[in-house]
């Protein structure tokens, strides 16, 4: 190894180690907000190495809120259904789309493919959700609007579908008298699990950090997501107090609420389930990123 | 006919799915009418007097019009350039490292902030800013002898505090895409390089980049195409929806959620949101007749 290779070796390491440092100080700071004792962040400010610890915030967050487990109850509801809803109707739409064979296939996938390019924005899709299917206030608004299915998956799905699984399997088990819907699930989706688990987890992800579609659609705090409770705390904090458990007596938690920990304690119980399951599906989450950049 | 018979269990399978963007994509396509009508809901949006190009004007009298385009374009002028130099940058970088432990260590620490939403991030930044309690003016400042700032009330330092976070979030994205176009270079190019005595430096400029350019000219593309449209959460979650730094924060979508839900205003919102459409599309098909241009392969259609 010559002079050369070392000194570039070298200097890659620093520079990612230091944007790496960069990446994953915030969390750290965030998790010691929540452990520090609440006089200590309103004397000396958040800190990396606190005075004063306390797990009064995550005490508070156990004893208190049916609030906070009513919205990770929703947050995990809504990920799991919407995924698996998400995962199935994408498939449907992508494998028929997949079919040469298809008559009016390409209209259809333009059709799919034109929501990329265009769309009516904001003020009217909600017109039409809200006037339409008024779906305000309902669990549909935090799984339907904009989530559910995204053409950029589907014709992700059917570029794999197209690429990977061979005709004369699907000819020969269509010649044994197989039907369509048993080519799809017995033949079809058990050579898939790639690109499931990829659009599985992009879909995973988006249910679980989803904050839009609780910010416009829902007002009604037993519907609200983490995210939303998040959303809420952050600009009103004495929103936990209105509506915990202690509403009666809304003033006396008020003061006894550790509100600045409290806070970054909801944020850490937020991002904790995604920095654990993350590396496991790190190997799937970046072929399907690439893929998507490569096939676009 | 029987043909078509043949095929009716795969039509059946297309109904949920085409459904739903009848639905969600197309119905509210139909709904951009509403930019030019005085929406009165006893009417219904179908009932409700036309006014022509009305929204629009009063629109485009106020300041907000330009303060919004000229703000949105800016700033993803600004992340477009940005993000190409550091994510190339990390990709080549990367891709020094032999070591697969500290290579995977790397991706996915960086990958991180692409994970976590942007509430979250608000989250993060408040931890730094926040007036009384944050990192900068409890800890950073006092050690420089500077006074504390009031972050969220000056309209000034946003602009390279949301460029600082857009490049935070999304330069893991953008570094994993080159990562996988370079890891695509056929090493016999390096090989050949190194027998004649190229350095480093001169391998990256010779080989890798011009290697890599049809995918950093598809990716700016792409982003030219949605150059009207901004990262809503970026915008609204972490300036916290202070009205303080609406000058420097102001983008089109947060202009077109605020006129819809805070302000009531659907007439002047709806126009905001029609021309943001239209022009975003034009631009998409401006900007895909050009990558025809460059390369036929990389055109989206």
């Amino acid at each position: 190894m010559n002079k050369e290779t070392v000194a570039w070796r070298l200097a890659a390491h620093t520079v990612l180690i230091l944007f790496s440092l960069t990446c994953f100080v915030p969390f750290v700071l965030l998790t010691m907000s929540s452990i520090t004792d609440e006089q200590s962040i309103l004397q000396h400010g958040y800190s990396f190495f606190p005075k004063d610890f306390s797990f009064e915030a995550y005490e508070y967050l156990w004893q208190q809120s049916s609030l906070i487990f009513n919205a990770y109850g929703i947050t995990v509801l809504i990920t799991v259904v919407g995924t698996a809803a998400s995962l199935l109707i994408t498939s449907l739409l992508a494998y028929p789309l997949s079919r040469r064979d298809l008559p009016g296939g390409t209209f259809f996938a333009f059709l799919v493919f034109f929501t990329l390019l265009f769309n009516g924005g904001l003020v009217p899709t909600y017109l039409v959700y809200t006037q339409v299917f008024e779906i305000k206030n309902t669990l549909w608004a935090l799984i339907i609007p904009a989530l559910l299915m995204k053409g950029f998956n589907v014709l992700l799905m059917r570029t794999f579908f197209m690429t990977t699984i061979p005709v004369p399997v699907l000819e020969s088990a269509s010649i044994d008298g197989a039907s369509e819907f048993k080519l799809y699930y017995k033949i079809v989706l058990p050579l898939s699990l790639p690109i499931m688990a990829t659009v599985g987890l992009f879909q995973a992800l988006a249910y679980w950090n989803d904050w839009n579609n609780g910010l416009i659609y829902v007002t009604n705090p037993k519907l609200f997501s983490l995210q939303n409770v998040l959303n809420r705390l952050m600009s009103d904090i004495q929103f936990l107090a209105s509506n915990s458990d202690f509403a009666s007596n809304a003033s006396e938690s008020i003061a006894q609420l550790p509100s600045e920990t409290f806070r970054m304690a909801i944020a850490v119980i937020a991002v904790v389930p995604i920095l654990i399951a993350y590396p496991f599906f790190q190997k799937y989450f970046v072929k399907g990123m690439t893929i998507g950049a490569v096939k676009g | 006919m029987k043909r078509i018979w043949k095929y009716s269990p795969l039509y059946l399978m297309m109904i949920p799915g085409i459904a739903y963007l009848l639905i969600n994509n197309y119905l509210p396509m139909f709904g951009l009418v509403i930019a030019f009508k005085d929406i009165n809901f006893a009417k219904g949006i179908w009932g409700s007097d036309w006014v022509g190009l009305q929204n629009f004007k009063f629109l485009f009298q106020t300041s907000d019009a330009y303060v919004i385009t000229r703000n949105t374009i800016l700033y993803n002028l600004a992340f477009i350039v940005i993000n190409l130099i550091v994510g190339v940058g990390l990709a080549i970088l990367l891709n020094e490292i032999k070591s697969k432990f500290a290579s995977r260590l790397y991706q996915t620490v960086i990958i991180l902030p692409f994970l976590i939403s942007m509430v979250l991030v608000s989250y993060l930044v408040y931890s730094l800013l926040s007036m009384e309690s944050g990192f900068m003016n409890k800890t950073i400042l006092p050690l420089l002898g500077v006074d504390p700032v009031s972050w969220y009330n000056e309209p000034k330092y946003w602009p390279i505090i949301l460029t600082a976070v857009e490049v935070w979030k999304g330069a893991g994205y953008a570094c994993i895409i080159y990562l996988a176009a370079i890891i695509g270079i056929d090493p016999e190019y390096y090989e050949a390089a190194t027998l004649d005595g190229a350095s480093k430096w001169q391998q990256i400029r010779k080989i890798t980049i011009p290697l890599i350019m049809p995918v950093i000219i598809m990716l700016t593309l792409l982003a030219i195409g949605r150059i009207f449209y901004s990262d809503f959460g970026l915008f609204y979650q972490v300036p916290m929806n202070s009205g303080a730094l609406f000058s420097t924060t102001n983008v089109i979508d947060t202009y077109v959620f605020r006129g819809l839900l805070q302000l009531g205003n659907i007439g002047m919102s709806a126009a905001a949101g029609f021309y943001q459409s239209l022009v975003g599309f034009v631009l998409v098909l401006a900007s895909n007749y050009i990558v025809r241009k460059f390369n036929k392969e990389n055109a989206l259609f």
